[in-house]
Order: C-alpha cells, then structure tokens, then sequence
C-alpha cells in the first residue's frame, strides 16, 4: 500500500464519483418533475389521471431496480430505442424512483388541511392554480424528511448501473479489487466514504431547508 | 394425398436435418473402448470398474460447455474432449454425469470428490496446479474480440479500439487491458451473454474475452458476428483432477496426445467451435507432469 497505491485510489474514486453524481444529479431532476406531476394525478378531481397515478405507483414501486434496468437496457433497444447507456440508466433511475417522490407529495397533500384548498377555490383559483400556489408549497415543506429519504435511497441506486454499462463508483471498487486484492478494506472504506459524503450533502441541504420553511413539530 | 404425405415426410426430414444441424453433436461416434486395462488401485481402474465419472463443466459458454434450455444434456468443446477421455475409460457418453462447475467451485469440486474430472475453459496457472492437478494444455487460447459483421474490415485487433465502446465483464482482466493498454471505452456488463445482446443491438461496437468463449457466440450466429485479430494474451484450457494422482495425469496426457493424432480432437473442434467458420488450431505441446 504505497504512494501509488494512494494515488490510483484517489484518481479512480475521483472518476468513479464524478459518473455517480452526473448520474444523481440528472435522475433526481427528472424523477422530482416526474414524482410531482403523478402526485398531483393522484389528488386530481379527474378519475383517469387518479387511475394513472395510481397504476405508475403500482407498477414502478413494485418492481425491483433491477428489474427495470434490465427492461431499458436490454428490452428498449430490441424495439430501436437506443439512447446512450448513461440515458438509459437515468432513465431506469427516474422511473422508479418518481413512483416514490409522488407518494411523498401526496402524503404532503395531505397534510394541508381541506380549509386551505377550499379558501384558494373561494377566491376565483382553479384546481391547477390552487395546487402551484397554496397546496404543493405547503405539501412540500411537510416532507422535507421522507423525500431526503427518496433521494439518499436514489443515490445508493444508482451503484446498480454497474452492472448495465456505466463505470460509476461501485464499478471502479471492482476494479480496484482486482488490481489490489490486498487492500480490500481501504478500497470498500474508499468507496463507502464516497457515497457517506454524498449522502452528508443531502441531508445538510434537507436540514437546511428544514429550518427555514419546515413545518414545526 | 400421398402428395402430402410425402411433403409432411420431407419437412420432418428437413427437421431433423436441422436439428442435427444444431446439436453441435459429433458424439454419438465417440470411441468407447471395450475393456480397457488399468494398473489396479488407480483412479482410472476404479472409475473403469464403476462404468461411470463425474465430470464438471460450463453450461453457460455456448460453444465449449454449455445446456441450451430444456435440454438435458451440455454440448460444446469441453463436452466433446470430455466424452473422448470418457471413452478412454470405457465410459459411453449416457452413462457420464455432468455437474455444472462455474469458475469459483473448480478447486472445491475436485478437492471434496464432487467430481472426477473438470472440462471447464479451465485456464492453467500456477496458482491453481498448487492445489489440483491440470493436465494439457488442449486448447490455447487469448484474449480475442468480438465484432458484428459489418465492423470486421474497421476493428481488426486491439489497435483499432481507441474510443470504441468495448464490452465485458465488471472487474474482468480483460476489461482492465482494452481500457488500459488500448484505451477502449469501457462498458461493463455482468455477464457475456448481456454484452453479446449490446453488441447486436448496436449499443457497443466490441465485446472482449478469451477467443473461445467469443467463438461460441460467433457460432451461434456465424452470418451476424465475427472474431477478428489475433490473441493478445495466453490462456491454456487444461483438465483438472485430483492433486498428485500421478497415473492420471499420465494418462490423461496419453489421451490427450492420442486425440491429437486420431482426428477425434478435431472432430470434437469442428463439431462445436468450428461452426463459426475458423479452422482446427494446431494442437498444443502437452506439459510434461501436471503439478506445480
């Protein structure tokens, strides 16, 4: 375990991580989008688009991760769909965890006493307008701690793209074994530091926003 | 009427045909020795006496050792030098039972008497003759790549992989050396199969391992998928046994010589590897002894 063992770690745990943030970064913004818009399905006056919600929720969170990686990585492609491997990995990412974001907003919804979306009604708002402007705020920030849940859960996830063409972190901890048997507990430590810190991040933001606008308890 | 008959016949002949086609078979003609004579105490004269042996071998490389699905029976390379040793024994082919091995309970199996013999791309090293014995090599073979046909005249060795997407398995040596040596864009897949699918759905350009293994899948499909260039490293597929049986390896090495001899290696080549289109490889010099 010399110098250059220390500076292959860094430089690979440095390449490793760089994939899984890009890989974070992107299906956490889509999966939020894709999350929010099925929760406000689900407590839509419209029967179908509560339907929808509701069947999205089913299917996505029902099935394992792997499961749907498989299904974009390897079943898209045999019908001519074929976006790069990191899109397909978002993809699967997105899709999965947006079933859980929209049963976190939903629970917030549902937080927000009736009065509130009644008062929004009673002055001229539509349901859409009532949802942006008085429901969702207050939904929002009644979740705060379940949806930094969701996305530290989307941030170990994401080790599963290994597998399905992306050389992220968890990837680069099997190269790593295989170069250096011998250090197999600096090589995990490495790694689990890694996503440890990232993890931190989420949760000092999720802190943050907590103490602003988080609802009292 | 008898029209028909006769078109129902021919559609079953043509059947048939295909399916023999498919078995990758060759061993039905195997020589099964009548009596064979061994020294008795050895492993050869018990496993002679009994009329039956174990032998370990992949299911999973199509090609060398592999079950295709329903059936009850592996076909391939190793299957094929295995049902000539098999013969050497006096042993016909139904009265062999096959035990799957996958790299990592090799050793294990044969230390415990899980199996007799193991056939299992089973690469000589080192390492491995200080706990079993190896006896050949019967096969050598490298790393080698994988292309679809339409790429063999633009990727036709290691050079050529500057940037292209190359497939193999997670945390593989092969894998290291094509991004490594030949700075190839890794694309890890946790299986062979998985990055065969990539390759012939145009997501990855190259898929790298030991050329057998490769040439199994060129077999499978010979008119879509092509082995290029020649091998850029050394693997050499040897039969394990149990450690320090002497007379086995003597005679496993005697029978290995004499398959190279006869024509019943490359038969068992030509039968299985051989269907993707390359010509039986010049056999390889036997070791001398089989311990480390």
């Amino acid at each position: 375990m010399g110098p250059e063992y220390f500076s292959e770690l860094i430089s690979r745990l440095a390449d490793g991580f760089v994939v899984t943030l890009q890989l974070l970064g992107w299906s956490l913004l889509f999966s939020t989008i894709i999350g929010t818009a099925l929760g406000a399905m689900r407590v839509s006056p419209l029967a179908p688009l509560r339907a929808f919600g509701t069947a999205y929720v089913n299917i996505f969170r029902n099935t394992p991760l792997v499961v749907l990686f498989l299904i974009v990585v390897v079943g898209l492609p045999g019908i001519g769909f074929l976006p790069s491997f990191f899109w397909r990995a978002v993809m699967a990412l997105s899709l999965y965890t947006a079933a859980f974001v929209c049963e976190c907003v939903r629970s917030g919804v549902n937080t927000v006493e009736a009065g509130q979306a009644e008062a929004a009604r009673s002055i001229g708002m539509d349901f859409g307008q009532s949802l942006r402007f008085v429901v969702l705020p207050q939904a929002f920030r009644a979740v705060i701690p379940p949806l930094a849940s969701v996305y530290i859960a989307l941030t170990k996830n994401t080790s599963v793209a290994a597998v399905f063409g992306i050389t992220e972190a968890t990837y680069q901890l099997s190269n790593l074994i295989r170069d250096f048997p011998g250090s197999l507990w600096v090589n995990f430590i490495g790694i689990a530091l890694g996503y440890i810190l990232i993890v931190a991040v989420i949760s000092a933001i999720a802190n943050m926003f907590e103490r602003r606008v988080g609802v009292a308890a | 009427m008898a029209l028909k008959k006769t078109k129902a016949f021919a559609t079953m002949a043509a059947l048939a045909l295909t399916l023999a086609a498919c078995g990758g078979g060759g061993g039905d003609d195997v020589a099964v020795e009548d009596s064979p004579e061994f020294d008795s105490g050895t492993t050869m004269a018990e496993l002679a006496d009994a009329g039956k042996v174990t032998i370990g071998v992949k299911f999973d490389q199509p090609g060398i050792g592999y079950m295709p699905p329903g059936a009850d029976v592996p076909e391939g390379f190793d299957i094929e030098m295995a049902k000539i040793v098999a013969g050497k024994l006096g042993i016909a082919p139904e009265d062999i039972t096959w035990k799957e091995t996958v790299s990592d309970n090799r050793e294990p199996f044969l230390e415990n008497g899980t199996v007799d013999l193991v056939l299992a791309s089973y690469s000589i090293t080192p390492e491995r003759r200080e706990v079993v014995g190896q006896a050949g090599p019967y096969y050598v073979t490298g790393q080698q790549l994988l292309v679809r046909e339409e790429d063999k005249d633009k990727i036709t060795g290691p050079d050529d992989l500057e940037g292209v997407k190359t497939c193999s398995v997670t945390g593989s040596t092969s894998i290291k050396t094509v991004e490594e040596e030949f700075g190839a864009e890794p694309v890890p897949f946790d299986t062979y199969s998985a990055c065969v699918t990539q390759l012939e759905n145009g997501s990855v350009d190259v898929v790298t391992t030991d050329g057998a293994i490769l040439l199994g899948y060129a077999a499978e499909t010979p008119d879509e998928l092509e082995v290029v260039g020649e091998a850029f490293s050394e693997e050499r597929y040897g039969i394990g046994f149990q450690k320090d049986d002497a007379e086995m390896c003597e005679f496993l090495t005697t029978t290995l010589t004499d398959s190279f001899e006869d024509g019943s290696y490359d038969e068992a080549f030509q039968s299985t590897l051989g269907e993707s289109g390359v010509e039986t490889p010049e056999p390889p010099a036997v070791d001398e002894g089989c311990t480390a």
